[in-house]
């Protein structure tokens, strides 16, 4: 079933009058591909989908969808089928003529369009629900049809804004799963948005980071989470501690960085063009953190605070010299004792830690 | 008592009392009762005030026989396919009485048409400081009261009016069309008239649809035709018949209009009531004229509304 038609963001710009909501985009998304935007509320998110779909024409740059250039080509005859951020369903249909909608536009007969929609009911484990109105549904179950409204359309590329934002977090987690098995099962090319980075990581083969119109990284999850290329991605993915300094030397793939707390080695990435002198960001992750000593990375601090989470416990730190640092200790069941007021060495390995180039944080 | 409770606890003593007398006021006194006069004194005979309350003060369905069949005497006779029943029959009024329907019903379906497009123009499209404008300019109009609006359409209709001066400078004619014997003045008066009882309902119904619908209906492959059949027709269908209700109603009631640029020929029907109101100083047919003209306004929009599947509680959103 699996038609792998891919889509392409060739340089692509949006403007809204002065205001320029997507600043050249570049992105190849393969067929077949689970492909998701993470970033913050207004960063450009629901904007890029949009501009796939055909309802927002490019500034600039070009949108290629199977390789053919999308421009002068309306929604309604490009292969792809979204998914709104509100669901639109229509209220006044029956959740099958909302899902076989696309059907009655292509000229399908009643019965015709009435057995798709039971089939794909039961794709979305709704058998029955056909007859009912959109208001007698569950959000889960609204959810749900909207998905199979979409994939009645036979779309190469479905796209979904945030679909899942509505929903409370027992069934979001599992709707994801559920999305992530649709997937795999229709092997359709996913671009999916969220500003739940929980939900990227887990769902996507590949994750964009967007900030204010900007495209980040583009990565795996694994590579987002342990390799990000900038501080807004590195703070906003997950938790981090950032250290700020000076570089004081480069060597293969680590550098030394000068900080008020001391002097910390991390790794570089690849692409680094970090010099000695110029302005550099440490972060460490705060499970990379451990107490006792050892390590090549060593400062002291003392507990201001602990949030004991079951699993872990979530210290909250400050060094000799102003730096604060968060750190979770995974508890083992031995009786710590990293109680309010105490102070500790606290150690890291160079490894873990990532050197990139002073630059912007995410605003909490 | 837990309901009447309720309403004075919302509203408070004076306020309550206020709206129950002042709402019961209006329905009972201003509505209702004089109504019911008008019914009863549709089913009496025309007597002078001497007689009134006396002997011959009787009930009788006189009035509506008259609309039916005519004056005694009348030559008139109801044909059935060809074929004459020798019952008496009431030609001209009960031809104007549906040349008057009709007419009614074509000016609404021509507003509806005229209103439609722009009610989903200035519903969906946000075209923010400009659209407000153009509702004003709407609006302004109708601070113009009826009878001058009316003239006015005389004046642009008439023999030496603008149309016919524009027309005649442009060469399209050679000499004045006359709008007002073809009715043209007449259906395009009573077209303006009520425009905005059509607008606004539709309007507003149409602004509340989420344009996301719209848009998911565009990408599921929807031609715009479908789009306004499937998604934005029904969801503004209460607007549309409680725009048509209004239209039609007051179209088939009014006065002014046809009184003014009605052609020579063409009579509708409430001017009929008029004139046995007024010059024919008989009250009583009068009422029985209105009486059938309400019922048949009411019964017809009760049955499109069947027939398009509205609810009564749909119109009042
Ligand atoms: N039609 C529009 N006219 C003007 N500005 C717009 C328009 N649509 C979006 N914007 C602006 O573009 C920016 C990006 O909007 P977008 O809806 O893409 O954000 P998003 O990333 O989807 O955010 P969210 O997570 O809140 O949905 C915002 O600053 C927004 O104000
Ligand atoms: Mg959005």
């Amino acid at each position: 079933m699996s038609r792998n038609v891919g889509v392409e963001l060739d340089a692509l710009w949006v403007r809204f009058g002065d205001f320029v909501a997507v600043r050249d985009a570049n992105a190849t998304i393969t067929g077949g591909e689970f492909f998701s935007f993470l970033g913050p509320s207004g960063c450009g998110k629901t904007t890029i989908l949009r501009t796939v779909a055909g309802f927002q024409a490019p500034g600039g740059g070009q949108v290629r969808i199977g390789g053919r250039d999308m421009a002068g080509i309306g929604p309604n005859m490009r292969p792809t089928a979204l998914i709104f951020q509100n669901l639109a369903l229509f209220p006044l249909m029956k959740v099958w003529e909302n899902i076989a909608f696309s059907l009655e536009v292509k000229g399908v007969g009643k019965t015709g369009r009435r057995k798709r929609a039971e089939e794909l009911l039961e794709l979305i484990a709704l058998p029955g629900a056909g007859d009912k109105l959109v208001s007698e549904l569950s959000g889960g179950q609204r959810q749900r049809v909207a998905i199979a409204r979409a994939l009645c359309a036979e779309p190469d590329v479905l796209l979904l804004d945030e679909p899942l934002s509505a929903l409370d977090l027992k069934l979001r987690q599992r709707m994801r799963a559920e999305l992530r098995a649709i997937q795999r099962r229709v092997g359709i090319t996913f671009i999916y948005i969220t500003h739940d980075q929980g939900e990227a990581l887990t769902m996507s083969d590949k994750v964009a980071v967007m900030k204010a119109g900007v495209i980040e990284q583009i990565a795996d999850g694994r590579t987002i989470y342990n390799n990000p290329a900038t501080p807004f991605v590195a703070s906003f993915v997950g938790e981090n501690n950032v250290l700020r300094g000076k570089i004081r030397a480069v060597a293969e793939g680590f550098a030394q960085v000068e900080t008020p707390d001391g002097l910390f080695r991390g790794r570089l990435r690849t692409d680094a063009t970090l010099q000695p002198g110029g302005d550099a960001m440490l972060f460490i992750r705060p499970e990379a953190i451990a107490l006792g000593g050892g390590a090549e990375n060593r400062l002291t601090a003392t507990v201001e605070a602990e949030a004991f989470e079951g699993q872990a416990t979530h210290l909250q730190l400050r060094a000799a010299a102003g730096q604060a640092i968060k750190m979770s200790l995974v508890n083992r069941g031995a009786v710590r004792d990293a109680h309010s007021g105490s102070c500790h060495q606290l150690v890291f390995a160079a490894e873990q830690a990532v050197v990139l180039p002073a630059g912007e944080l995410v605003s909490e | 008592m837990g309901a009447v409770g309720g309403f004075f606890e919302r509203n408070g003593l004076l306020l309550g009392l206020y709206l129950l007398f002042g709402v019961g006021f209006w329905i009972l006194v201003l509505i209702v009762l004089p109504q019911l006069a008008m019914l009863d004194l549709s089913f009496r005979h025309n007597l002078p005030p001497s007689l009134v309350g006396g002997p011959d003060d009787v009930y009788t369905l006189e009035n509506y026989r008259h609309f039916l069949v005519g004056n005694p005497g009348n030559p008139d006779r109801l044909f059935l396919f060809g074929w004459d029943t020798g019952i008496p029959f009431n030609t001209i009024d009960i031809s104007v009485f549906f040349r008057t329907i009709l007419a009614a019903l074509a000016v609404t379906l021509f507003d509806l048409l005229l209103c439609y497009p722009l009610a989903y123009y200035l519903g969906q499209s946000n075209i923010g400081g400009f659209g407000r404008i153009f509702l004003l300019l709407l609006v302004i109009p109708y601070w113009v009261n009826e009878i001058l609006r009316a003239f006015a359409f005389r004046i642009l209709f008439g023999n030496s009016g603008i149309l016919n001066f524009l027309l005649l400078n442009l060469g399209i004619v050679d000499q004045p069309a006359d709008f007002i014997r073809a009715d043209v003045a007449l259906y395009a008066g009573l077209g303006y008239a009520y425009i905005l009882l059509m607008i606004f309902p539709i309007y507003n119904a149409i602004e509340s649809l989420d344009r996301n619908q719209i848009e998911a209906a565009r990408d599921l492959g929807s031609p715009w035709w479908r789009i306004h059949w499937r998604v934005v027709i029904p969801f503004a269908k209460p607007g549309i018949v409680s725009g048509c209700t209004m239209v039609f109603m007051l179209t088939a009631g009014a006065l002014a209009a046809p009184q003014i640029l009605g052609g020579p020929s063409s009579l509708w029907f409430t001017q009929i009531i008029y004139q046995w109101f007024n010059t024919g100083q008989n009250w009583a047919r009068g009422s029985a004229y209105a009486v059938v003209l309400l019922f048949a306004c009411v019964g017809l929009v009760l049955l499109l509304m069947r027939l398009f599947k509205v609810k009564m509680g749909e119109i009042g959103k």
